[in-house]
């Protein structure tokens, strides 16, 4: 591969206070797959930025198929040939797939002739789509397959993808990689931003590692293991949480027939769900988001109420209480949403440890605040869960997103719950405080207590759980095994908990 | 181009600083508006801020100043608590006027009776007067999830017809020769609110500020319902999953702010005011609401901001008398007082950078 479509030099972007982008350059032959692997914040979308003529840089230069690329505007860089799948969707949901494509071109041609060409691009590659369907009426996954024929439709000779799977069930990841690899044939480039390395491992041919603002390393991912991978991202050796196996104890939490509607319009209210949660055992909630999560941790911080007998703790009968009565009994609730949800933005680490700990912690006396003793307990909590912060009198929002969620997660902890529910544990959060607040769950449990961890993180449930279960349209999957559980099979429980429970009815 | 960059935390010194900041901007503004209208700007100036004060007739300003500054304070620290937590109590004014017509009831009803426990009946009576109109808009909302700036607001013109239907009606002087307005209270010992130490304005009112404000105080800062008025206005989804009950949170704030304006209206009527009459209501309900952004909805911010508004209403009045300074001067004066305040609020949260544009 000696041919160079993309080349970057020195290319140097600095915001106040932080260099995002400090020399960094690689290059990307046509029908590469390049991965750009680091942590949050290690500056990958400030390179991809720059490279679609979002950002301007500060220093260094670029060429594109041999000639100087100086995109000012995402415009130029599509006349150019670069195209960019975000994310963020950019989608209206009133309209349908084919108007949606030609709201984003910059000529479009009459509707009839445009939907040919969807449908003519979307069997070429693949990408089962029709194009008179609503986008309203579309999965995650088919909204994706919008913006990428979007993108490809402009002919691209480079596709940037901004972490593509992260909404996407494991059979639509391999529809999307069978695409990739189809346009990887063709001739097209492929710059691709992850995480998850095991997905690089199978479909990137080279990958350039970013920490901190600076490339620390290029590799071929094929020939490197996923945790040599993740120890160049991080800069150190990664500790890989464990813990000792251990039998289950006494039902803690019990979920009989919990339905609850959505208070948001938009929300998917949760269908009949059943669960039994045993002291010492982690359940891990699979699914892709939108499909009951924020309800399900609603429905168990009591942020909703639901029937008595629906939720049981220790037998008890708690459904109708409110969260502090719950948190009085022992269950303990980080929501997955930080700043505004988990913690107050503007209120400092010691107001924010009141927020939850007043009850159990006994910060209150008579309905007054004892001060000295939430100043205490937020600083057990920046202690024990190495929380980066000059101190409790800090703003919330002043945190990194990982430094917050140890503190979030860390505040629920340290209340010795008798039962633990958190969502998204590991959102946004870089790779060495995952495996902390990772290593504390699996801790939690093993003193005793019952954890519920909903995330859309499969490599993460599958790390830490003991059962595995998988909401779909509010609905949950009977919890299985996590051992031993297979792609296939987990896959099948994300996409299909419901046929199978309507199967489960008729047999 | 200059740049406004959110500052990591908000800044205390900026925010103690801003206030002393904006006084300074109104005073250069002001002056050049005055020295605009032909007027000396020092001397307007100085009429305004300095006589009332420290000037040759201050003995008779310094009283007005808290007679002023009393009910203001008073009315705005009970705001102060709904507006924290997102709660828009707009009615102060017609709370105002309900405890203000309860409690003179309640006094006229003994009238001409003599004893010491009948000014602390008018004083239960105004302040539950005030909690009940609040109630209204509370009630429709909690259950009707009606919106509470425009009921309360609304309800304040009720109140007014209220207030002319009672001064012409149930509660006239019999023996006023028909004119409209009650009996005067100031005449009626039993049932008046006079001033504690002469000279100095100080009346039952200007003292109920005063505790006020050292209730607030410690209600924001060591007491849990404070801290959830605090948490609620901050982030509501957060004040949820932290076991605030809004309902209850709404008819507490309400109620509270009600029946502090409730106890104004009061002391207002037995005191300065003396009677019910068809215009006995000045607009503190609403200067309040100023009195409490201009404070920051901080309980010390709110008693200094009442004393520099009603500096500037005495000073301004002064003004308008010695210097025929035009009244509209006056109102702008004013005006950019609170312009400047919230203008320079910014500094607090924001940070100036000078910086080059970027492509989007």
């Amino acid at each position: 591969m000696n041919e160079v479509l993309l080349s970057v030099e020195g290319l140097t972007k600095a915001y106040p206070g932080v260099v995002a982008n400090d020399a960094v350059s690689f290059q990307i032959a046509p029908g590469e797959v390049h991965a750009l692997l680091g942590e949050n914040g290690a500056g990958k979308s400030t390179l991809v930025k720059m490279i679609y003529g979002l950002v301007r840089p500060d220093a260094g230069r670029m060429t594109f198929g041999g000639a100087a690329f100086e995109p000012t505007t995402p415009h130029a860089a599509r006349a150019a040939g670069v195209a960019m799948v975000f994310q963020h969707f950019s989608l209206f949901e009133a309209l349908n797939v084919a108007e949606n494509v030609a709201l984003g071109m910059e000529s479009p041609p009459p509707q009839r002739q445009l939907a040919r060409r969807i449908r003519q691009v979307s069997e070429t590659y693949g990408l089962p789509l029709d194009p008179d369907r609503l986008v309203g009426d579309l999965s995650a996954g088919e909204r994706q397959r919008v913006e990428i024929i979007r993108c490809l439709l402009q002919d691209p000779k480079l596709l940037i993808m901004d972490e593509p799977t992260s909404v996407l069930t494991p059979q639509e990841v391999g529809i999307l990689f069978e695409t990739l690899r189809k346009l990887q044939a063709e001739g097209t480039a492929i710059l691709y931003i992850s995480h998850k390395l095991e997905e690089i491992k199978t479909l990137c041919d080279g990958a350039t590692i970013l920490r901190l603002g600076k490339v620390v390393g290029e590799c071929n991912p094929r020939e490197e293991s996923a945790r040599s991978m993740a120890e160049m991202m991080v800069g150190q050796e990664l500790h890989t949480p464990s813990r000792e196996a251990k039998e289950p104890g006494e039902v803690v939490l019990d979920l009989a027939a919990l339905s609850v509607a959505s208070s948001n319009p938009f929300g998917t209210s949760l269908r009949n769900v059943h669960l039994e949660v045993r002291s010492g055992e982690i359940l891990g909630v699979g699914g892709v988001a939108g499909n009951g999560q924020d309800e399900m941790l609603a429905a168990l911080s009591g942020e909703t109420s639901a029937p008595p007998d629906a939720i049981k703790l220790c037998g008890q009968d708690i459904g109708h209480l409110g969260p502090n009565a719950r948190r009085r009994l022992g269950l303990l609730a980080a929501p997955e949403e930080r700043l505004g949800h988990a913690a107050a933005p503007d209120m400092s680490l010691t107001e924010n440890a009141l927020l939850t700990g007043a009850i159990r912690e006994q910060l209150t006396g008579g309905g007054f605040l004892h001060w000295p003793k939430a100043r205490d307990f937020a600083g057990r909590i920046i202690e024990a869960f190495d929380v980066r912060t000059p101190g409790p009198e800090n703003a919330a929002r002043s945190l990194s997103g990982g430094n917050l969620q140890k503190f979030v997660i860390g505040r629920e902890i340290l209340q010795r719950p008798a039962c633990l529910v958190v969502n998204q544990p590991t959102w946004g959060v870089d790779a060495s405080a995952a495996a902390a607040i990772r290593q504390a769950l699996m801790d939690l449990a093993a003193e005793g207590a019952a954890v519920v961890v909903i995330s859309q993180d499969l490599d993460e449930l599958m790390e830490i759980s003991d059962r595995f279960a998988a909401l779909n349209e509010g609905r949950l999957s009977a919890p299985r095994p996590a051992q031993g559980l297979t792609v296939e099979e987990i896959g099948m429980m994300l996409g299909g908990a419901h046929d199978m429970e309507v199967a489960h009815v008729e047999a | 181009m200059i740049r406004l960059d959110k500052r990591p935390q908000p800044s205390r010194l900026w925010a103690a600083v801003t206030p002393l900041v904006a006084v300074v901007l109104t005073m250069l503004a002001g002056g050049a508006l005055f020295a605009f209208l032909g007027k000396n700007p020092v001397e307007a100036i100085r009429t305004i801020f300095w006589d009332p004060v420290f000037g040759e007739f201050a003995w008779y300003y310094r009283g007005q100043l808290l007679v002023k500054a009393g009910p203001l304070i008073l009315i705005a620290i009970g705001l102060s608590l709904g507006f924290r937590a997102g709660i828009w109590n707009i009615g102060a004014e017609g709370q105002y006027i309900v405890g203000a017509i309860c409690g003179a009831g309640v006094g006229l009803a003994f009238y001409p009776a003599e004893g010491w426990y009948i000014f602390p009946l008018m004083v239960i009576a105004g302040a539950l007067g005030g909690f009940v109109w609040a109630m209204i808009p509370a009630i429709l909302k909690t259950r009707f999830n009606t919106n509470e700036i425009l009921v309360s607001l609304l309800l304040v013109y009720v109140a007014e017809q209220l207030l002319a239907s009672m001064s012409l009606g149930l509660l006239r002087n019999p023996e006023g020769a028909g004119f409209p307005g009650s009996r005067n209270l100031k005449q009626y010992e039993a049932a008046s609110n006079p001033e504690l130490f002469a000279g100095t304005g100080m009346h039952w009112g200007v003292v109920a500020a005063f505790l006020a404000v050292i209730l607030a105080y410690v209600l924001l800062n060591r007491h849990m319902l404070g801290f959830q008025i605090r948490l609620t206005g901050q982030s509501p989804r957060a004040a949820r999953f932290a076991g605030v009950r809004p309902n209850l949170l709404i008819v507490v704030c309400l109620g509270a702010s009600g029946a502090l304006a409730g106890l104004a209206g009061l002391f207002e009527v037995s005191g300065p005011a003396g009677q019910i009459s068809i215009d006995f209501n000045s607009g503190y309900g609403f200067t309040a609401i100023i009195v409490a952004f201009l404070g920051r909805l901080h309980p010390v911010g709110i008693l200094l901001a009442g004393l520099l508004l009603a500096l500037t209403f005495i000073g301004g009045e002064a003004a308008q008398a010695n210097m025929q300074l035009p009244a509209s001067a006056i109102q702008a004066f004013q005006g950019m007082l609170l312009f400047f305040l919230l203008a320079v609020d910014v500094l607090a949260n924001y940070r100036f950078r000078l910086k080059k544009r970027e492509a989007a």
